[in-house]
């Protein structure tokens, strides 16, 4: 649902323990919509998101990372000092926020103030906030927007050490990854069969 | 608790670093409190016996001047999507984020309300009771601003239409505030009354203000 808008329906996903899948399809087809709804923001007109084996009764909210279309990156706040603050309000430890630099390669940036960072520095922050904290659940939107090929590289390498220590990464994208362990799924023709099969 | 600590602190840090808004907030307060003489003529007795009222409203109205970035900034540049998937509920949010604004704004307006004070010639008898008022009824009026400020998010003309949908609520806090003020100096009727009830005020504001504003988010992040 959005904006009391039923976007889309009759679809059902099931990702396991260290597999990635990413949602294709054209231009509004619904896959941001898919992805906010997972993370909670929309509310669901029917059905139910679920993530097996907690044991606690957290919600999928809190145990995903989302990365939208927006970078959540405060202007005046240096690199260094907006991943302490995300490390340390999304619950990561204390050494997160240098490995996170270190790993997007950032290290060389890290008391710029992101005001002056370029579109894909910018964007190699917010997803850097991916390793400030542990959570199962990755769900990336177009995470590759605005990254040079060595970068788009950086991020495969981060999702595929976290698929290989058992994490999932749900993503949108209209480009190759060079993620291991994956698969696709195409929701124009998830919405083409439902279609045919409603009443 | 540190997920708590930590987004106070980081308000704070970015309310050093851009400064604007307590600028823009206590200048406006000066220059309301400094016009006022300019208009009204240089009778003392007149002013002293108004400078309750003119301090408490002009504080008010600064401090709706800055409650429209509240959330503003945070909702325009994503953080306040992952401030929601954080471990906090967005009442918590919502009350860590009034607690920032009233240090940040708050304080800093009451510290001035003082030297205006001189300015309009207020009895010394009434210093007390304008800083204990003003220290009990400010925190409510952050809190009341943050739903104003959740409510209005993503509109163009928001810092237009906030002033409309909160000073109403913020007439029981002028009331009871000045009230306590007059009463030390005109008498009758004595401080503690009207200063215990803005101290209700506060509490009430509170435990509904972060629940108010948890509600106006959660339907803005959609």
């Amino acid at each position: 649902m959005r904006a009391n808008r039923l976007v889309i329906r009759d679809i059902s996903l099931e990702l396991a323990a260290g597999e990635a899948l990413i949602l294709r399809g054209a231009n509004g087809v619904g896959k941001t919509t898919l992805l906010r709804a997972i993370a909670g923001f929309l509310p669901l007109a029917s059905g139910t998101v679920r993530l097996e084996g907690d044991a606690d009764e957290a919600s999928v909210g809190e145990r995903c990372h989302y990365v939208g279309h927006l970078n959540g990156v405060k202007r005046s706040l240096s690199v260094i000092e907006t991943l302490r603050f995300l490390s340390a309000f999304l619950g990561g430890r204390e050494d997160r926020a240098e490995i996170a630099a270190e790993r997007f390669a950032l290290a060389s940036l890290l008391d710029v103030p992101a005001g002056y960072l370029s579109a894909g520095q910018k964007r190699r922050l917010a997803l850097a906030r991916l390793l400030c904290a542990q959570r199962p659940l990755w769900l990336l939107d177009e995470p590759t927007v605005s990254l040079d090929t060595a970068s788009q590289d950086l991020l495969a390498a981060v999702v595929n050490a976290h698929l290989a220590s058992g994490g999932m990464v749900l993503g949108a994208t209209h480009i190759g990854l060079g993620w291991t362990n994956m698969k696709t799924f195409d929701l124009e023709r998830a919405a083409a069969t439902a279609e045919l099969e409603a009443p | 608790m540190r997920a708590f600590l930590a987004l106070i602190a980081n308000e704070l840090r970015l309310a050093r670093r851009q400064g604007g808004a307590l600028a823009t907030a206590l200048g406006f307060y000066l220059i309301v409190v400094a016009a006022l003489p300019l208009g009204l003529g240089p009778d003392l007795n007149l002013l002293s016996r108004i400078a309750p009222g003119v301090l408490w409203v002009a504080l008010l109205l600064s401090a709706l001047l800055t409650a429209d970035r509240m959330f503003q900034d945070d909702y325009e540049d994503g953080t306040l999507e992952i401030v929601a998937l954080g471990p906090l509920p967005l009442e918590m949010i919502a009350l860590a984020k009034s607690i920032a604004h009233w240090l940040t704004v708050g304080l800093p307006l009451l510290a001035l309300a003082p030297l205006l004070a001189l300015m309009l010639n207020m009895e010394a008898r009434a210093y007390g009771p304008l800083m204990l008022t003003l220290l009990a009824g400010t925190p409510a009026v952050s809190l009341l601003a943050s739903i104003g400020s959740a409510l209005t998010l993503g509109l163009r003309r928001a810092g237009v239409l906030l002033p409309l949908l909160i000073l109403p609520f913020y007439v029981p806090v002028l009331i009871f505030g000045v009230a306590a003020i007059d009463a030390v100096i005109t008498g009758p009727g004595s401080f503690g009354a009207p200063f215990t009830i803005l101290c209700a005020l506060t509490l009430v504001a509170a435990v509904i203000a972060p629940v108010a504003t948890a509600a106006a988010l959660r339907l803005n992040l959609q």
